[in-house]
């Protein structure tokens, strides 16, 4: 169980961007994180995985609990040997290392060495093309092959809690549908909880157990899957469902963009 | 033609070990994309450590070479903890400047503990060449490109295979990708620059067996800018690949070229290569020069 309690997180020492965020992810299930660009999603399971440091953040109040254990400002490789595995925003596959020493660099912190070509076999199993591509240089794979070893990297470190910031991004809706389903499996199979950070929530919600919905630093509001689906506030401005909704978030994420650089 | 072939094997000697220092050079440009302009001292420093075991201490040379590798890895590790990493996330600037400063500091030591006359190693290895097809092999020289040898496919089959190689590599690709990996930063950090005092040292151990040691020894961290920029920055097989190449070019030149210029030009040779190379290729032989596709 990962419980974040109420936490605040400040960028430079003065970007107070999460104004006192909670959620939990109960063991073997799928969490979804919606919500618009900027809102602080990223910086959620940044909080969470102790990568705050790398950008200049800081949780500044509040606490992040994993198993009864206080994780909060503990150093990365202390929070992924705990179990708690996250795959980056924008696939940050080692370009210039080939898919199989990517894969191994997932495993990096695994004790039990011996079962790391199984575990291969596995990722292979999930994703067969990234098989053919074992000895070429991540850095050449397209796109949507990068995202798969992504998140085989995430199964090669064989957590208990795997954190996805925006599987979907930069992929044709058709491979989307595909690893979301992938990641389905690997919840089912592997019992590994997930905590999935989307803007695509038709499909997040398609697979998630429970719901968050995140604005300006804080939850706004929190339901079990089939709820969310059938609230008319969340049809509206994530599922895309009204004529304003279905502006798509690509306008909003321009704007956005354009906001962060002023 | 003999002559050719001597000036050859001594270029491809020197080269090696060329190689070996200018490997530690892209090591740490690799991890912290900055230059290492103490490089010099550690080479000098190693050479300095090993002669003192063999000569005051008379130690067999072996065991000098095992512990001064030994005193050197903890020269990297604390060179890491207290001067680069307070600069974790200094621009790279800062990072240069502080082994300009760094590499001043070390000379200003080897002077005071050393003093500056050449000193030379005792012969270690016997004085008699040995000869293949008619060109003559001190065995200093034998001994040294057979060390270097090694040491060089043990670092390749380390980067390539080990777990600690590949994380090396991961951080030098993508930092916090490599941290997310449950990847110990910090502690590739220090173990980079543990390896790249190591080899510096072991580069100056046999430049010292081979010429003697004197503070002059650490413009051989300026010689494997040349070395460096020659293969890419970034490369490590760039990095052999052109100290062979700059050794043998240059020990050619000085062989050929020197006696009718009046000497001297050995020493710039590299340099010309360089130019000429960067007009080409400006990410050097096999820099990657932004693999990207995105
Ligand atoms: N390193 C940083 N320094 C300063 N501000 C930052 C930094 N990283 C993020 N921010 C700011 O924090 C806010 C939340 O960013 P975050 O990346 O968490 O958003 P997000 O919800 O993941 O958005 P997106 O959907 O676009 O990925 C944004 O306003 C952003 O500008
Ligand atoms: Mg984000």
């Amino acid at each position: 169980m990962l419980h974040v309690d109420n936490i605040e997180v400040v960028y430079s020492k003065m970007i107070l961007v999460l104004k006192g965020m909670s959620l939990q992810v109960p063991d073997g299930k799928i969490v979804a994180l919606l919500g618009s660009n900027g809102a602080g999603k990223s910086t959620t399971l940044k909080a969470i995985s102790g990568l705050l440091g790398g950008d200049g953040g800081q949780v500044t109040k509040g606490k992040i609990v994993y198993e009864e254990k206080d994780i909060t400002a503990w150093s990365p490789d202390k929070i992924v040997q705990q179990g708690v595995f996250q795959s980056m925003e924008g696939r940050r596959v080692f370009k210039h290392l080939t898919v199989e020493e990517n894969l191994m660099a997932g495993a990096h912190s695994r004790k039990d060495r011996r079962n790391i070509k199984k575990d291969m076999e596995r990722v292979y199993h999930y994703f067969p093309k990234l098989k053919d591509l074992n000895s070429r240089h991540a850095g050449l794979l397209s796109g949507g092959e990068q995202q798969m070893l992504a998140i085989g990297r995430g199964i090669m470190a064989k957590p208990k809690m795997l954190l996805l910031d925006e599987p979907s991004l930069g992929i044709a809706p058709l491979l989307v549908k595909e690893i979301f389903k992938n990641i389905k499996q690997i919840n089912e199979e592997e019992g590994m909880s997930i905590l999935v950070v989307e803007q695509n929530a038709n499909v997040a919600l398609s697979i998630a157990d429970y719901g968050y919905i995140i604005e300006d630093g804080r939850s706004v509001m929190e339901a079990p899957v089939s709820e969310l689906l059938t609230n008319q506030e969340v049809q509206e401005h994530y599922l895309g469902m009204s004529e304003e909704g279905r502006k798509n978030y690509r306008e909003v994420k321009a704007y956005r963009k354009k906001q962060r650089w002023i | 033609m003999t002559f050719f072939l001597q000036m050859l094997v001594s270029g491809i000697v020197v080269g090696s070990i060329y190689a070996l220092v200018a490997l530690g050079f892209v090591l740490i440009y690799k991890a912290s994309d900055a230059l290492n302009l103490a490089n010099g001292e550690f080479v000098l420093i190693g050479s300095y450590i090993c002669l003192t075991l063999v000569t005051a201490l008379q130690l067999p040379f072996l065991v000098a070479l095992l512990i001064t590798l030994g005193v050197c890895a903890v020269l990297g590790l604390m060179v890491e903890r207290v001067v680069l990493r307070p600069l974790l996330n200094a621009p790279t600037i800062s990072i240069i400047m502080a082994t300009i400063g760094l590499g001043n500091l070390l000379a200003g030591l080897v002077h005071m503990v050393w003093g500056h006359q050449t000193r030379v190693y005792p012969n270690l290895f016997p004085d008699t060449p040995v000869t293949f097809g008619g060109v003559l092999i001190t065995p200093v020289y034998l001994w040294s490109f057979i060390i270097v040898m090694l040491l060089l496919i043990v670092f390749t089959v380390f980067f390539k295979y080990s777990k600690m190689g590949v994380a090396m590599r991961a951080v030098a690709d993508d930092l916090q990708a490599a941290a997310s990996m449950g990847i110990n930063v910090k502690r590739v950090f220090a173990i980079t620059w543990a390896i790249a005092c190591i080899v510096a040292a072991v580069g100056g151990v046999l430049l010292g067996n081979i010429n003697g040691v004197n503070a002059t020894m650490s413009v051989i961290g300026l010689t494997v800018l040349p070395v460096v920029i020659l293969g890419g920055l970034d490369s490590i097989p760039g990095a052999i690949v052109g100290g062979f190449i700059i050794g043998i070019l240059q020990s050619i030149a000085g062989g050929y070229l020197d006696p009718l210029v009046g000497g001297g030009l050995k020493e710039v040779f590299p340099f010309f290569i360089v130019i000429l190379i960067l007009m080409f290729k400006p990410y050097g032989l096999f820099g990657k020069g932004g693999m990207e596709r995105v």
